[in-house]
């Protein structure tokens, strides 16, 4: 028993790294966007597989806000934003789509190999979902440095906090402040992204992120 | 006695909380001034008696040492002078139309919310809580440097927001990282995330995943400490952002979030087999001092070079943090200090400077001793003080640093001394086009209260004759602490 509850937070967790490649080579914002809520979605059964195998409730609650709030809310939202205020619909990266898989490769076996070889000691369940989260985290940033555009920035920044989700529920018996914590992050980052956008959306022409730069102070 | 502290350190987070609820609503630039100016000297009073009182015994989510008790008296007392600067910048602004009153309200109360978030990270005992009440900082102070909606105040703003999020996303990472090492030792439940609990177990945590913890700590709160290469959006917040948000960001959202790194050093020093955090912090600090110094002199806007020099200044406070030991963390404490209240009191001359100016570019601006002879020689005195010229209290903490560093390690201090030198002379060649020769740019006469500057310059001129033998005693315990 306890060798297939290892075995599906494993499948679980590893789902979230491939959903994170995933996201890396979308270049439609529609699709990005899907992509995320299945990023979501894994989240969700991961966390519930978590609490399920931990005997921890108050898991179910982030796994039941991953659902909700993440895999189906935010979406949902960002994809009316993108329609209201047409958004160009195609995503500019900064780097090639080859270069950029390889840089996630590389992120990957990085954080592999740093976290395996640091939590010698730790639950052989937290020891996984804290390498793959770690993965998760640094895919995460990788998606926010190779998009140019706003909306792009902001399912890879909410991709990488998905990471911390599976990393702070995979160290057993976590206090609760810390998921509480971190569904309040998720909330007052989209208020602040939806003031944002719009915001951004009333100025310029664009929510990308290069036209901002050329109203620098100090290029003019 | 303890009752009485306790309840102070409950007032210090509740009064911002309660004025900010009110401000959110109270019409009326004038009133909403003066409530945030009298809830943030009701803060202060609660700091000071804290400061005064015994400390309360350690709970679960608060705390109050002789370490944060610094750090907080600090803020409130910037908080406070900051608060009656602003009434007088923000008058200035409404009647410009740079602000309209419905922002004004929303100004108000986020700069309560700022100075709760600020107190309770730092009186939290839990490294989560710790770790929420910096993320709404950060928050907070997104929404202000956008307030006025520019082209550059929006581009600053969501720089901030994107860099400031990634490295609250490390920081969390690293919290989690404490917890795993933390909870073999513990056990499970919420003593394996409370500070003092950390504390007393260190010893026994397993020094591997501590590492990591730290790097992704020291990345993460650095972020918002402002160290390079991790200082991007710092330049761009205090320029963009209303002046009183720039005085507040420099002198003490910064340390806050330096605070946090001490406190996660200290864990580090505890664990004797865990690597020491002072090389990584000295390699950290010493090239924001040397980047900064450079960058300073091609900075074509006003508060934009202050930020640099931020950036510089709190480099020589993680490298003397880093160094560690009794002389090197006495002299980063006072560094900070004198940083904190220099730096507000410097972003307040500019305020006013760039109000009367009509204009932040430093070519626009010129002569500013004979135009406005109190502002320009205010900023004279400021400069002065920052750049480390005697007899200010920064030349004192800076000497103290540089011969701590001598004593210890001379490599390090060439560096140190090349960065500081750089440093000094960009300040120099820009105030001089600043406050002498010709004047330049509009002469319109200052509506300003001087008060807050004066006070802080005095502060500053004060420490760097006269050091109480009180503070100078207290200095040193809390030194002691930091290992």
């Amino acid at each position: 028993m306890d060798h297939l509850d290892f075995d599906i937070s494993h499948l679980l967790a590893g789902s979230l790294v491939l959903l994170s490649f995933v996201l890396l080579y979308q270049d439609r914002l529609y699709a990005l966007l899907n992509v995320y809520a299945l990023h979501a979605l894994a989240l969700a059964l991961s966390v519930g597989w978590q609490a399920y195998i931990q005997d921890a409730p108050h898991l179910y609650v982030t796994a039941a806000i991953a659902l909700g709030f993440k895999a189906i809310a935010i979406p949902m939202v960002l994809r009316r934003i993108v329609e209201r205020l047409g958004i160009h619909r195609e995503i500019e990266t900064a780097v090639g789509i080859g270069l950029t898989m390889l840089a996630g490769i590389a992120l990957v076996a990085l954080s592999m190999v740093v976290m395996l070889r640091v939590t010698g000691k730790a639950n052989p369940i937290a020891r996984e979902d804290l390498a793959l989260a770690l993965a998760v985290v640094l895919l995460g940033l990788l998606i926010m440095v190779t998009r140019r555009n706003a909306v792009g920035q902001v399912v890879g920044f909410m991709s990488l906090e998905n990471g911390l989700v599976l990393a702070a529920t995979g160290a057993k018996g976590m206090p609760l402040v810390v998921e509480i914590s971190v569904a309040f992050s998720i909330l007052i980052a989209f208020i602040v992204i939806g003031i944002f956008l719009f915001r951004i959306r009333e100025r310029f022409d664009t929510v990308d992120v290069q036209a901002l730069d050329q109203f620098r102070g100090e290029r003019r | 006695m303890i009752g009485a502290s306790f309840g102070a350190t409950e007032a210090v987070l509740l009064i911002p909380l309660c004025a900010a609820s009110v401000l959110a609503f109270l019409p009326g630039y004038r009133p909403a001034a003066r409530l945030n100016v009298a809830a943030a000297f009701l803060t202060l009073l609660a700091a000071l008696s804290l400061l005064l009182g015994a400390h309360p015994a350690p709970g679960h989510y608060l705390i109050v040492d002789d370490l944060n008790v610094v750090f907080i008296a600090l803020n409130t007392l910037v908080g406070f002078t900051t608060s009656i600067f602003s009434a007088s910048y923000v008058g200035h602004e409404l009647e410009t139309g740079r602000l309209t009153p419905a922002y004004l309200r929303f100004y108000h109360a986020m700069y309560q919310i700022l100075m709760f978030a600020m107190n309770l990270a730092l009186v939290a005992n839990n490294i989560g809580l710790m770790w929420v009440a910096i993320e709404i900082a950060t928050m907070t102070t997104v929404m202000m440097v956008g307030i006025y909606r520019t082209h550059e105040a929006l581009e600053a703003a969501w720089k901030y927001f994107i860099l400031g999020s990634v490295g609250i996303a490390l920081a969390l990472f690293g919290t989690i990282l404490v917890y795993v090492a933390a909870q073999p030792v513990i056990g499970e439940g919420l003593d394996a995330m409370v500070w003092t609990e950390l504390v007393g177990h260190a010893a026994s945590f397993d020094p591997a995943l501590l590492n990591v913890a730290f790097v992704f700590l020291l990345l993460g709160y650095g972020t918002k400490v402002g160290l390079a290469p991790l200082h991007a959006w710092l330049p761009d917040a205090h320029a963009e952002g209303p002046t009183p948000i720039s005085a507040v960001l420099s002198g003490l959202l910064l340390n806050v979030a330096l605070y946090a790194v001490l406190r996660f050093k200290v864990l580090m020093t505890a664990n004797a087999v865990a690597v020491a955090p002072g090389p990584l912090m000295v390699t950290l600090g010493l090239v924001s001092l040397v980047f900064a110094a450079f960058m300073l002199y091609r900075r074509r806007d006003i508060k934009r070079m202050f930020a640099y020099s931020s950036i510089e200044h709190m480099g020589i406070i993680v490298f003397a943090f880093g160094m560690g030991g009794p002389l090197a963390n006495f002299a980063g404490l006072l560094h900070m200090t004198m940083h904190s209240l220099t730096k507000s009191g410097i972003f307040f001359a500019v305020g006013h400077i760039a109000q009367v100016k009509g204009t932040q570019r430093i070519s626009e601006i010129g002569g500013l001793t004979e135009t406005h002879p109190l502002l320009g020689w205010s900023l004279v005195l400021g400069v002065v003080a920052i750049a480390g010229l005697p007899p200010m209290g920064i030349f004192m903490s800076e000497f103290l640093v540089v011969s701590s560093t001598f004593a210890r390690s001379p490599l390090l201090a060439v560096p140190l001394v090349f960065g500081l030198l750089i440093a000094f002379g960009a300040l120099l060649l820009r105030l001089n086009g600043l406050a002498f020769g010709e004047p330049r740019g509009g002469t319109a006469s200052v509506k300003a209260s001087y008060v807050p500057l004066f006070a802080h310059l005095a502060l500053v001129f004060a420490a760097g004759i006269y050091l109480p033998p009180q503070l100078v005693v207290w200095f040193q315990h809390v030194s002691s602490l930091l290992g």
